[in-house]
């Protein structure tokens, strides 16, 4: 049943089709009636100058919305934060969960166990709670970096981590990191734990060398996992909200501010409900076209 | 098998979590909804408001953490009187400050705003009730209770037009504190005046110099990494010199006076403050109360009572050092402290019965006789000397630190935050102080401050 | 391949990953040790890497501060049918500890999402994969676009759907969404696409119905996505602060994570309480997950997937 339904009986379309929507129906409900109808929800009201209160009234305003949102400098910078976080995070996680996987799976199976766990405890303990933590170590008063690096005589006055625009985003960066690998790194394992041997056997028979194992066997047969991990860990970066909340409210001079983060912000602190959703639009737009140009890259790969 | 098994257990999730969905929804939820989304769009089916006729037997109630107004063993007794003086049962909902706001806003949004709620006029007056979800309760007021209640408060919670969005219960004013065993060991001592706990700029500025000559590093910090306690900074910045945050008529914002950017151009050059962006105002209590800092900015009666809730003894930091509060430095000495001010507001949700409750129960712990007991239980000041006859003047009298503390309270000032655009005002300080901690003019961002809130002033009015 | 990488490669990998292990158990071990630190160690300077004095008090706090009924029950469906969008309840369960509710509340909600996405996403997924069927195309091209969407960007117009649809302040208005997310039907789509047709055409020469194929040929073959699957919603939901700090309100319907930020006083942090909070909603997923870890990881084999 490849290839066109020209080929099939007119019966059997029929039959697929049904079928095929009775299967999708319970996923189709939810999908429609809690995103997609809010989604051309929020292109409509993306439309009008709507704002909080009980009796205003929303006014249409075409395209205004838009046209103020690329001139606001705190919007652009939002938007610029958001791509270096998902940029720099991304490929780090990637990098660093398929290292200590393929440093861990092949050891005893307690310490692969072991470790697998205590990277996987960050994830599960909850951003709140981690949060709290972080933010008493990268406290500038007395936080155990400064404590540390001033120890180590790498630096000589304190650094204010989170209150200095320099350094804010990182921060927000590293905390994501460490609450982003545990997954990669579950699913690493168990796909390098799944290699097919002979594969490897051969391929040394025949003289590789271990990079050329690693880069011609092995990576080809973990291909799929570390797409399905790009695009979890894309997901969780565009997500990143809890940290910048708890932490730095978008700050010092919107320098962690995301468009995540902003929505919000422009929501719930300036009621302005139209302009929100007009981000929100853009940020749609934006994410469409990469999970698409993700997807096709996917494609043509395997 | 396990396949049906596990689709049946399916369809259960689905039905108890609409069980579960049901049972939870807050009560009096819907007649905001019939109205809200049909004045934006059809989002979604309005069901139709009927009223019943009976007066409600049940209202609910959603407290920020004023004092033990926060703490539900307190306010569950407070309840317990209330309903055998009434027979209206209240359910308490309890909100902070971190995730409040943004509760009462999607609950306001989402249709399910309390009938009840505590705070200040800043929130009630200035912002919801401007906006439209809030009972005028003007009719609460007779001749003698405007008489009675203190004249800032009055204005506080009345809008220019008459309207009354919140009936205030307790008062305080904010101020400073100082560790004063380490003005001690600084030789700073001398320039605090414990008996009047007020000081001028001057003395200010020697004491933080002489902080600063014996510790180093950060002896205060200028927080502004939220809006957290926020009004430490603005009352300390409009004092040194005598500047206001906004002209008299609450129309307009004035941060950008000439004594304001002088404040801000001394505290910037002082060595032993630190514009701080990293931290908040709870954050700098809390390094005030580990001696990391020798001064809060962000202080009040209930600080005092009990340093950084950490129940480790009244006017003491972490080891035992002493606490002293002060009013904020001025040139002459008196300054004008920024007011709180709490009471209840009733949020419209289109009830008579519940709102007609919500009233009885304004008028019992307001002006009634559940007032003692409800400024008691906020640990600020009475609002009022007397309520319906009741004498509140003594509630305080056994208590030296409260006592002492009313000292400061002639000093309080202008009550500003009902100006409108004040949200955007809010967050426009504190970023305002990021960008001039991390070197920005003062004299440019002064005035991108003023331009960005009385824009947004402009836009609500 | 234990012969693949040299002795010395090995060590020092060896201490790395420990080195780093160490790092990431950090966080974990101050929130538990904290949590039994009393008030004048937890608030001083100078880090105290080992409760000088073992205190319980931050629990106890934890526990009296606000209280709950430990259920509701209603009848489904019965605040469209009452005139005030409330429910009729049914049961309601003792007063307990807010703290137990939370974490019931939060179990609850994270496998109910997990359940209800496992099998739609199931079902659709087999459907757009082996199913050629009118309007194939356009749906899995809206899921593809849909698929990285931060529910951020709905948020506003999802509030006021939630309050149309009475669910405002429940468990189900963090669940559906995340449910209607349609990221784990694109995931089961690519595993399904590696179900050989010829057998489920076999099948269905044999007389088998739609649903006896599904069952007994695809579902079996598609298992290790759907475990997948389940365990990224288990824990994102469990980690969706933003959509539970949107939608819930209510102390009796709140999440453990949203409990323990609700525990801040105005201008202070009680940090132990934090931390006694965070331990108490900490500890048990991590118990769960030592407990299964074995069939957390052993299903997940992304060889099946075909981009």
């Amino acid at each position: 049943m490849r290839k066109s339904s020209s080929g099939m009986s007119r019966a059997l379309v029929r039959r697929e089709t049904t079928a095929g929507y009775l299967f999708l129906l319970p996923s189709l409900f939810f999908f429609i009636v809690f995103v997609i109808y809010p989604m051309f929800m929020c292109i409509y009201t993306s439309l009008f100058d709507s704002n909080m209160g009980k009796n205003t009234v929303d006014v249409f305003i075409g395209l205004d919305n838009y046209k103020e949102l690329f001139q606001d400098q705190i919007f652009l910078r939002a938007l610029k934060n958001t791509i270096v976080i998902v940029v720099v995070s991304v490929p780090t996680v990637c990098a660093f969960s398929l290292w200590v996987a393929s440093a861990i799976y092949d050891m005893h199976p307690a310490f692969t166990s072991a470790f697998r766990c205590i990277f996987y405890l960050p994830v599960v303990t909850g951003s709140v709670a981690v949060t709290v933590v972080w933010k008493w170590m990268y406290n500038n008063y007395y936080g155990i970096f400064n404590y540390l690096l001033k120890g180590a005589g790498v630096i000589e006055n304190n650094i204010n981590w989170l209150g200095d625009a320099r350094y804010a985003l990182w921060c927000i960066i590293l905390i994501l990191f460490t609450t982003s690998v545990g997954q990669p790194i579950v699913l690493y394992v168990s796909a390098l734990g799944n290699v097919d041997k002979t594969l490897v056997e051969a391929a040394e028979v025949d003289g590789a060398t271990k990079t050329q194992v690693f880069w011609k066997v092995k990576w080809a047969q973990i291909m799929p996992t570390t797409l399905y991990i790009l695009v979890i860990t894309t997901i969780n970066s565009f997500q990143c909200f809890a940290l910048i909340q708890l932490l730095t409210s978008g700050g010092p001079n919107h320098s962690t501010d995301t468009v995540m983060y902003y929505i919000y912000y422009t929501a719930f602190k300036l009621y302005r409900f139209g302009y929100g959703n007009a981000m929100g639009v853009v940020l749609m737009v934006i994410i469409a076209i990469l999970s698409a140009i993700q997807f096709k890259l996917g494609q043509t790969d395997s | 098998m396990k396949k049906i098994l596990a689709l049946l257990l399916a369809a259960l999730m689905v039905l108890s979590l609409a069980a579960c969905g049901g049972g939870s929804s807050a009560p009096a939820a819907e007649a905001p909804a019939a109205e809200a989304p049909a004045a934006e769009e059809p989002a979604a089916e309005a069901p139709a408001a009927e009223e019943p006729a009976a007066a409600a037997s049940e209202i609910t109630l959603w407290t920020y953490p004023i004092g033990n107004w926060g703490n539900a063993e307190t306010v569950d007794a407070l309840m317990a009187d209330f309903e055998a003086a009434t027979g209206i049962k209240v359910t308490v909902e309890y909100l902070d400050y971190t995730n409040g706001d943004d509760q009462v806003n999607s609950n306001l949004e989402g249709g399910g705003a309390p009938d009840l709620i505590m705070e200040g006029p800043e929130r009630l007056v200035a912002n919801w009730g401007a906006k439209g979800y809030m009972v005028d309760i003007s009719d609460l007021w007779d001749d003698t209770d405007k008489a009675e209640v203190n004249p800032a408060c009055v204005a506080a919670c009345f809008t220019a037009d008459g309207a009354c969005y919140e009936y205030p219960v307790v008062m305080t004013a904010h101020c400073m504190a100082i560790n004063y065993d380490a003005f001690v060991e600084a030789g700073a001592d001398q320039y605090v005046d414990l008996e009047s706990h007020t000081w001028t700029t001057e003395q200010f500025t020697q004491a933080v110099k002489a902080l600063y000559d014996h510790f180093g590093g950060t002896v205060a910090a200028v927080f502004c990494g939220g809006q957290g306690g926020d009004q430490g900074t603005r009352a300390l910045i409009n004092n040194l010199y005598g500047g206001t945050f906004t002209n008299a008529e609450h129309t307009a914002y004035t941060a950008d006076s000439e004594e304001n950017v002088k404040a801000l151009e001394l505290l910037k050059g002082m060595d032993g403050i630190d514009f701080d962006a990293g931290i908040v105002g709870g954050d700098e209590i809390a390094l005030f109360y580990n001696e990391t800092l020798k001064m809060a900015f962000c202080w009040n009666i209930a600080q005092q009572l009990n340093p950084n809730s950490a129940g480790t003894g009244e006017e003491l930091t972490l080891n035992g050092q002493k606490i002293e509060f002060m009013s904020f430095p001025s040139e002459t000495g008196e300054s004008a402290l920024q007011g709180g001010i709490w009471g209840f507001g009733i949020f419209d949700n289109g009830d008579p019965a519940k709102i007609e409750a919500a009233k009885t129960f304004i008028k019992y712990f307001c002006d009634g006789e559940g007032t003692a007991a409800a400024v008691k239980a906020a640990n600020y000041f009475a609002v009022r000397d007397t309520a319906e006859g009741i004498d509140l003047s003594g509630i305080w009298a056994d208590n030296a630190i409260m006592k002492e503390y009313t000292k400061l309270m002639p000093y309080l000032g202008d009550y500003y935050q009902v100006t409108a655009g004040w949200a955007t005002a809010r967050t426009e300080w504190w970023n305002m102080l990021q960008r001039i901690g991390s070197g920005g003019d003062i004299a440019e961002e002064v005035a991108v401050f003023v331009t960005n809130a009385n824009a947004a002033a402009a836009a609500e009015a | 391949m234990l012969k693949g990488k040299s002795l010395t490669y090995r060590i020092v990998a060896f201490v790395l990953v420990v080195i780093l292990a160490l790092l990431f158990t950090f966080p974990l071990y101050w929130i538990v040790t904290g949590s039994f630190k009393t008030q004048r160690e937890i608030n001083a300077p100078a880090p105290s890497w080992w409760p000088s004095e073992w205190t319980i008090k931050n629990y106890e706090t934890l526990m009296s501060k606000m209280k709950a009924p430990l259920w509701e029950f209603s009848v489904p469906f019965s605040q469209y049918f009452n005139d005030d969008g409330t429910a009729t309840v049914v049961s309601t369960g003792p007063t307990v500890p807010a703290a137990v509710r939370w974490m019931l509340n939060t179990i609850w909600m994270a496998a109910a999402a997990m359940l209800l996405t496992c099998l739609t996403a199931a079902l659709a997924g087999y459907a757009l994969a082996k199913k050629r069927f009118i309007g194939r195309t356009l749906i899995f091209t809206l899921i593809v676009c849909a698929m990285a969407l931060p529910k951020q960007v709905i948020l506003i117009p999802l509030i006021r759907e939630m309050n149309g649809l009475r669910l405002y302040n429940t468990l189900s208005a963090v669940v559906y969404p995340i449910v209607g997310w349609p990221f784990g039907v694109f995931l089961i789509k690519q595993f399904a696409e590696g179900v050989p047709g010829e057998i489920l055409e076999a099948a269905r020469i044999d007389g088998a119905g739609e649903i006896k194929t599904f069952t007994t040929i695809a579902y079996p073959m598609i298992k290790p996505g759907v475990g997948a699957l389940a365990i990224f919603t288990f824990i994102n939901s469990w980690n969706d602060y933003f959509m539970q700090l949107i939608m819930l309100s209510s102390t009796k319907n709140l999440t453990i994570s949203l409990g323990i930020a609700k525990m801040q006083a105005e201008n202070s942090t009680d940090f132990g309480l934090i931390m006694a909070g965070a331990a108490f909603a900490a500890v048990p997923i991590i118990i769960v997950f030592l407990i299964f870890q074995k069939y957390f990881t052993k299903g997940i084999t992304m060889g099946a997937v075909k981009g």
